[in-house]
């Protein structure tokens, strides 16, 4: 039914090539020493050498996903720091630490050791910070981590699956941080913590039974805190160092994908042995990004969690935020109608919460997670990818994504919409009306306009293989007329412009078969076709080697092919392909 | 004298002589001080001279009596000012010395103005005389100013989290209210004028009255916001005291900018 590239055009220019060099892998000879002695007995000297010979790529847009690996490092280490003098507990105390507004003051012990970590352990305070620092940076990186993969198509196969563990992890890492964000139980804090009891209040018949499960009785209860921490340095961590690690395994296994470019095919990599180049690299970069965090955490102070003071059901305070990482949930709470709640048989049902919590939050995970197998099972495309997209060379894709990004965006900003407020002298109603329109309307527009761009920058790709750069040299010909020379690519340069994929959108067959009976799954194959259709009608093809010999043959008259590109499906590409 | 004064006017001689010194002070500083805008200390030529002044600046306003000052505009009645009847001597001072009145240009809600064209001596002559149109807040009592020598702050912070929290913050850093209204800063603002905001309730802030807040907790809760306040920021930039949305701006903007120039930077460093 459909039918996808199973060679590049461009392939052709490379059927001269070399054959690459491959990294040896298996024998390897006997060590001696004291490496001899580890590898008698624990036999991994085989699998050292395998990791230390493999190759890896080297972009700066790779290193994303290691940022975020050395956050969660990073906040390993300060974590267990911490662990030595914080007190889970809610019982309570009279503050008589360093911090002179609080003294006197009752609190739960949770609370006061904060406070104490804060002023009167030496060190404790820069080590919060870090921690905290480093736990903001952890979820922003893996996001745009997240948005590399991506946009570069490196999801695809066989990478489906690790995609699916980076979602799990990203969720992973935002429940970890709420839970962090509450233990110290102050009124923030708190304050989150009654959020997410209403959230759980609101599932159905259920949410109560819930809730006090969990709770261990009444808001907030005595459990909350120790509970939350057990799964704040046990639980989730352990699962979140385990996922990583599987994760990055997956990462060796499948292989690192690459940008296109000279000498990089679906079959190779191209870049440093991990020793001893990527291997100095990465290393260095573990100790840059704890150094850079905290530098941050010595000059910026975060979560003063002593001017917020000790949770108090009964007070709130203006400006209460959760950490970015959960803005988006609480963003979609403050533009949900209040109106939409309802009674039925005594129960209350509350969607304007519920949307926005309980339905939203796994909503946007298993979209994001899902969306390997959508783009597949639309594109048909049953091969391995290793080479990666530029985000221009699929425009649908791109569109969507940022799209999904400033959905995502709009909702967030939803959530600090009494800091925008009062930061730009606006008034809170109005924003909160023109976000309750633009969620809807500027992802359609971002869609359309990023679309716009990457075509744009297509044509300006084919543009410059078929006629070469502009010299600024004009030339007068013997008849009288000017033209400007234009320099040929180098092939180098070229190749990166051409070796892309593209897609024939999926042709429907009819709905009922030759009997005249409605075939099976024909609803299935119009949705499909639709999709498919809507990624792949306007899309522009990469330069066939026909066309390029075309264009230098016909030197500076050739104004006819400029069109050829936006044509749809001129036949000697499809036949191509 | 709560615990931690003591704590910190240790070796016990020196905290005696600063008692000392305090009660000292304090005692002839209450034994020969005027009682502002109290009844009493307020002759008749100041509040004739307030009254001059009021009308010279006010009045466009809020009427030549301060009965306050409707009219029709456009086919709709529109208050130019609200009746000064019982707004009291604090509501005076509290308005004019934080540069609020004379209200300049009509807004939302009336602005904090740092220079004030009015002298100290005109602004009481006008409170005098607003005083007596009827019965009203008066300026508050120095002993109810002295926050440094008996406020409690830890109590004043518990008061401040249930009562004042929800609009400016729990950081004192202010907060915004429906349609573009705001609660101010409360950084730097004079302690005398703290209470006098709660005494009155400018604008949409409620009013603490005495039943409500006693002139105790008031002092407490002046003491809370001058001491949070003078703490600072111990764990380095405060960065506007916005929370979790200063935070994340950072964190993405500048955390993420050095980051990935890192990543680029050592993405360069070849073999
Ligand atoms: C441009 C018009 C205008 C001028 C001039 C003006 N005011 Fe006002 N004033 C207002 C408005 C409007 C309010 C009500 C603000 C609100 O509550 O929203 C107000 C409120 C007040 C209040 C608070 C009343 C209360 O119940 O707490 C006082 C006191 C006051 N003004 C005193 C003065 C004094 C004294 C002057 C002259 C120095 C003055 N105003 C000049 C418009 C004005
Ligand atoms: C309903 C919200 C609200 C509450 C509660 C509230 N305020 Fe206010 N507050 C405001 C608003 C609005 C203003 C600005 C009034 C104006 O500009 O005239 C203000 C002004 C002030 C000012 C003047 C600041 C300046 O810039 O001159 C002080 C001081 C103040 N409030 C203290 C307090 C204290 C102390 C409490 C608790 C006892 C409190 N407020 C409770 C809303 C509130
Ligand atoms: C705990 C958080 C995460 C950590 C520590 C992490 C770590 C890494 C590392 C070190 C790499 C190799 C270098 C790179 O390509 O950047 C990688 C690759 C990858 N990650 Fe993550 N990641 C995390 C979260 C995610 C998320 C949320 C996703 C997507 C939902 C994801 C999907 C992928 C994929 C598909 C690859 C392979 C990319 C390729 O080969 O080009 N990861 N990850």
């Amino acid at each position: 039914m459909s039918e996808t590239t199973a060679s590049r055009p461009a392939a052709a220019l490379r059927a001269d090539d070399k054959p690459i060099e491959r990294a040896p892998q298996g024998a390897v000879g006997k060590l001696g020493g004291v490496a001899g002695w580890v590898d008698d007995r624990t036999r991994a000297a085989k699998g050292v050498n395998y990791l230390l010979r493999k190759v890896f790529p080297d972009h700066w847009s790779f290193m994303l996903g290691e940022i975020a690996m050395y956050s969660l490092i990073v906040c390993l280490l300060t974590g267990a720091f911490l662990t030595f003098w914080f007190v889970p507990s809610m019982g309570q105390t009279v503050y008589d630490g360093s911090y002179i507004p609080l003294q006197g003051v009752v609190m739960s012990e949770a609370y006061a050791s904060t406070l104490d970590i804060s002023f009167d352990i030496k060190g404790g305070l820069l080590i919060r910070q870090i921690h905290h620092w480093a736990a903001l940076m952890f979820i922003v990186s893996l996001s745009v981590h997240m948005m590399r993969v991506f946009f570069t198509g490196a999801f695809r196969k066989p990478r489906e699956l690790n995609w699916v563990i980076g979602t799990v992890l990203a969720l992973l890492a935002i429940v970890e941080g709420f839970a962090g964000y509450s233990l110290p139980d102050d009124l923030l804090s708190g304050t989150g913590l009654r959020a997410m009891q209403g959230f759980i209040l609101t599932v159905p018949v259920i949410g109560s039974y819930i809730a006090y499960a969990l709770f261990g009785g009444d808001f907030p209860g005595e459990m909350i805190i120790p509970r939350l921490y057990a799964a704040h340095v046990l639980l989730i961590p352990a699962i979140l160092v385990g996922l990583f690690i599987v994760h990055v395994t997956m990462v060796a296994v499948n292989k690192h994908t690459q940008y296109p470019g000279p000498g990089k095919t679906n079959d190779n990599v191209v870049g440093y042995r991990v020793m001893p180049v990527y291997a100095a690299k990465a290393g260095g970069f573990f100790f840059l990004v704890f150094g850079l965090t905290a530098l941050i955490a010595a000059f910026a102070q975060i979560n003063a969690i002593w001017v917020h003071g000790p949770y108090d059901p009964s007070a709130v305070t203006a400006g209460a935020q959760p950490d970015w990482y959960m803005w988006f949930s609480d963003g979609a709470l403050r533009l949900l109608p209040g109106w939409i709640e309802f009674t039925v048989f005594g129960f209350t049902f509350s969607p304007n919460i519920a949307i926005g919590s309980i339905i939203l939050l796994p909503l946007v995970y298993t979209v994001l997670g899902a969306y390997p197998f959508v783009e597949r099972w639309i594109t048909g495309d049953d091969r391995e990818h290793h080479l990666l997209d530029r985000p221009r060379n699929a425009p649908t894709r791109t569109g969507v994504g940022m799209a999904a990004i400033t959905g995502y965006t709009v909702l967030a900003l939803a959530c600090v919409n009494d800091i925008i407020a009062i930061k730009l002298g606006m008034s809170i109603n109005d924003l909160t009306r023109f976000f309750r329109v633009a969620v809807f309307l500027l992802p359609i527009l971002v869609f359309w306009i990023t679309k716009r761009i990457c075509l744009g920058l297509q044509r300006h790709d084919r543009e410059l293989v078929l006629h070469g750069r502009e010299t600024g040299t004009v030339i007068r010909t013997p008849e009288g007329r000017f033209f400007e020379r234009h320099e040929d690519l180098d092939p180098y340069t070229r190749w990166r412009l051409v070796s892309f994929d593209t897609y024939r959108p999926i042709e429907l067959e009819p709905a009922t078969d030759a009997n005249g009976l409605v075939r099976k799954g024909a609803r299935k194959d119009r949705l499909r076709a639709a999709l498919s259709r809507f990624y792949f009608t306007d899309q522009i093809h990469p330069v066939t080697p026909a066309e390029l010999a075309a264009a230098h043959h016909d030197g500076h008259g050739h104004e006819a092919l400029e069109g050829a590109a936006e044509e749809e499906y001129p036949e000697q590409i499809g036949a191509d392909r | 004298m709560n615990a931690l004064a003591a704590r910190r006017r240790h070796p016990a001689a020196i905290a005696l002589l600063l008692m000392l010194a305090l009660v000292v002070t304090g005692g002839l500083y209450a034994a020969f001080a005027p009682k502002p805008a109290a009844a009493a200390a307020v002759t008749a030529d100041q509040v004739a001279q307030g009254k001059a002044l009021f009308q010279a600046n006010c009045a466009s306003c809020h009427g030549l009596n301060g009965e306050g000052n409707e009219a029709e505009v456009g086919g709709e009645l529109r208050s130019f000012g609200p009746s000064l009847v019982g707004a009291g001597a604090a509501a005076v001072h509290f308005q004019m010395e934080t540069g609020r009145m004379p209200l300049a240009n009509p807004g939302v809600q009336a602005q904090r103005v740092s220079k004030i064209k009015f002298e100290q001596e005109e602004i009481d002559s006008i409170a005098a005389w607003v005083a007596t149109l009827g019965p009203g807040p008066a300026r508050p009592d120095e002993e109810w100013l002295d926050w440094e020598g008996s406020g409690d702050a830890g109590r004043g912070g518990t008061i401040y989290r249930s009562n004042c929290a929800m609009c400016h913050s729990s950081a004192g850093a202010g907060g915004a209210l429906t349609r573009g209204k705001y609660a101010p800063s409360l950084e730097g603002v004079e302690p005398v004028h703290i209470y006098e905001a709660m005494l009155t309730g400018p604008q949409n802030m409620p009013v603490f009255n005495d039943t409500n807040l006693t002139p105790e907790d008031k002092r407490d809760v002046i003491a809370y916001v001058k001491q949070m306040h003078a703490v600072g920021n111990p764990g380095g930039l405060g960065l506007g005291g916005f929370g979790p949305a200063a935070e994340a701006l950072f964190a993405w903007v500048f955390g993420l900018s050095i980051m990935i120039g890192t990543a680029v930077w050592l993405g360069q460093k070849g073999a």
